[in-house]
């Protein structure tokens, strides 16, 4: 019983992750119809830039403050990620409007292509790691409760409580702002937005900076348990199963999806695993996602699909 | 002036329906393929055969499979790369098990297993589209790449994981040179390409065409959606199949799954969306595209370093064909987003006309 449980939360805590990087790719959909795939290589970006920044602000301030340095590039990262928004919108999307998905979709592609060489020319390409203090040592928790207690890495335990805080924060600017409003009003109908005055091409550019700072949240946390690497750039595609079984449109989706990904990912490996050799937590979230699909298409909390002729 | 079709009467249905209907068109297009089977091996040398030709031929067979499945029947797929595998794992495993097992007959055998499998893990087409039905195709390609990297009796217990085949034989043709490689896959290439442009205007493409122009509406005239998207996976993952046996057997010989990963995939579908969705020619184009652009940066980058007096690392170079591929794609999204297929179709306009501006 200790050990399911074990288990279990390992589970929420990386699909608390998985939330985070699916986020990204939600707002994008929501407010621009384009399907990211470079949230990924954003991630990657973000990361590094965090990494090397950190490195480098001490020597050029002639300071030895860990935790000043790291407040430092993290607002540098989020300046850089501002930028990278800015040039995406300037320069690849204003020009897409209005095609189609599939069309978009190689756009981002692209846009990830250049992403990760840019990243690694200015950043370089070995492994870096990020220390922004996160604690490694293991607790027990619950000892009264079972015996022996259940283990929980407290790294994880704290990276599930940033992504949380970071989407209760998201979801009160997107409800109580002026700017949330208008994405939420882009989102619903761009033209309709646009008539009523709201500037399309700033708000894309919000979004892509939400969205950026997303994947830096996520970058950070990834990066200072796993070190901040090309492969990083992967967990995107750890994150898609998520993000169709919530609903492409939905917030609540994206959290409960990654949840529920995260859960039955860990579960499935540690209880399915052994049978068949091992390493099917990959595929096994894309087959769970994909039953979800075959009863409910559009996604646990996506909009339902109306189709006329 | 040279490409009018003025005065070209057709006094038959037979003329009015062939494949090529305009003569200008089919001599051209018998024009090429002579030059291609005889021509270009006189001019070329091995190194092209080897790094290019191959390649693209096969490539180019593959990128026809996923333009049937996304651009005729417009159900978009991240997982050709997995179908590859299995047409490629497939056939290795006919020809390994089975004692006088002919290497055509193998990868054609692979091909319809490849296609077996696409029919599978084509059934969520039935319910989702679009960007979800992109997402549920990654489901195959990750379960295959894990599948063969795990499942040992795939590999027939190789303890590396990677399996090698021996040279084709082709009744009593031995293919082993490079020239033999390319006259090979040409020949399957022409095969299909034929195959394809005559299965796609005829009921079962038309079928295809209306499902993917808007799915209910072809319901409502009587289409089966089921039979239809189904028929374009198998059809599509068969020729998938059929490009990667040739893959693993004629172009690597000895291969891993890494030969058939995600970025497989990905690199399919840029070839299709560059080249042109819903246009044979559109494979031929974006193969083209995809093949030769990374190897021409690849020379002429370290060129363009020295001509400006920089030291360029092999790191940097890979970095920036990365920046420069992924730009020239968004720039191409950006300027024709329907691909080069429509570029040349736009020219083709404009030769009728040529010399005259009406």
């Amino acid at each position: 019983m200790a050990f399911f449980l074990e288990t279990l939360l390992g589970g929420l805590m990386s699909g608390m992750l998985y939330s985070l990087v699916a986020l990204g790719f939600v707002l994008i959909f929501k407010a621009s119809g384009v399907f990211n795939f470079a949230q990924g290589a954003m991630v990657l970006f973000a990361a590094l830039a965090m990494a090397r920044f950190s490195e480098w602000i001490p020597g050029w301030l002639g300071m030895d403050n860990l935790f000043l340095a790291n407040v430092l590039a993290f607002a540098v990262a989020v300046v850089v990620m501002f930028v990278v928004a800015w040039l995406i919108e300037r320069l690849a999307l204003r020009y897409l409007v209005n095609q189609e998905g599939a069309t978009l979709l190689m756009a981002t592609l692209g846009i990830a292509y250049v992403l990760d060489g840019v990243g690694q020319t200015i950043f370089g390409s070995d492994i870096y790691k990020i220390d922004v203090g996160m604690p490694k040592e293991p607790v027990m928790m619950l000892e009264s409760v079972f015996e022996g207690g259940i283990l929980i890495n407290k790294e994880d335990f704290i990276a599930a409580l940033i992504a949380a805080l970071l989407v209760i924060s998201l979801s009160i600017f997107f409800q109580k702002t002026a700017t949330g409003r208008a994405l939420r009003a882009v989102a619903d109908d761009h033209q309709a937005a646009q008539s009523i005055g709201i500037p399309l091409d700033r708000i894309w550019v919000i979004v892509w900076c939400v969205a950026g700072i997303t994947a830096l949240v996520a970058g950070i946390i990834w990066g200072s348990k796993l070190g901040v690497q090309f492969s990083l750039s992967t967990i995107a595609l750890r994150a898609l199963p998520v993000v169709i079984l919530g609903g492409l449109t939905s917030v609540p989706g994206a959290i409960i999806g990654g949840l529920i990904i995260g859960v039955g990912e860990k579960l499935s490996e540690v209880y399915l695993g052994p049978y068949v050799g091992g390493g099917i937590e990959i595929w096994f979230a894309y087959m769970l996602a994909l039953v979800f699909l075959l009863f409910r298409p559009q996604g646990l909390f996506g909009e339902k699909i109306i189709d006329r002729v | 002036m040279f490409y009018r079709e003025n005065g070209q009467f057709k006094t038959s249905y037979k003329a009015d329906q062939q494949a090529f209907a305009i003569p200008q068109d089919r001599w051209a297009i018998v024009a090429i393929v002579v030059f291609a089977f005889i021509g270009v091996p006189l001019l070329v040398d091995e190194y092209m055969f080897r790094a290019i030709l191959v390649p693209f031929l096969i490539l180019t067979l593959a990128a026809l499979g996923v333009n049937i499945l996304v651009g005729y029947c417009g159900q978009i797929t991240l997982g050709a790369g997995a179908s590859m595998a299995v047409g490629a794992y497939a056939a290795y495993n006919f020809m390994v098990r089975i004692d006088g097992m002919p290497a055509l007959a193998a990868i054609l055998l692979g091909g319809l297993m490849a296609a077996a499998a696409g029919i599978v893990f084509g059934i969520p087409s039935l319910r989702v589209r679009g960007l979800y039905l992109a997402v549920a195709t990654l489901a195959s390609q990750f379960f295959w790449d894990w599948a063969f990297l795990r499942i040992k009796w795939f590999t027939n217990n190789s303890s590396s994981g990677s399996v090698s085949v021996a040279d084709i034989n082709l009744f009593g043709w031995t293919i082993n040179s490079p020239t033999d490689k390319y006259l090979f896959c040409l020949g399957v290439l022409v095969v299909f390409s034929v195959m394809a442009k005559n299965l796609l205007r005829g009921n079962m493409g038309r079928q295809w065409m209306a499902i993917r122009d808007m799915d209910v509406a072809a319901t409502v005239i009587g289409i089966r959606p089921m039979y239809a998207k189904l028929t374009a996976f198998a059809v599509s993952s068969f020729y998938l199949g059929v490009a990667g046996a040739l893959w693993g057997f004629v172009n690597l010989g000895s291969w891993e799954p890494a030969a058939f990963s995600i970025d497989r995939s990905l690199q399919l579908l840029f070839m299709v969306i560059i080249g042109g969705l819903g246009a044979i020619s559109g494979s031929f184009f974006g193969a083209a595209f995809i093949v030769i652009l990374p190897i021409f940066l690849n020379q002429t980058l370290p060129l363009v370093g020295s001509l400006l007096g920089l030291d360029v690392s092999i790191a940097l170079v890979s970095h920036v064909e990365f920046i420069i591929f992924g730009s020239l794609i968004v720039f191409f999204l950006i300027v024709e987003p329907h691909g080069i297929a429509r570029l040349w179709a736009t020219g083709r306009e404009k030769l009728r006309l040529w010399p005259f501006p009406h």
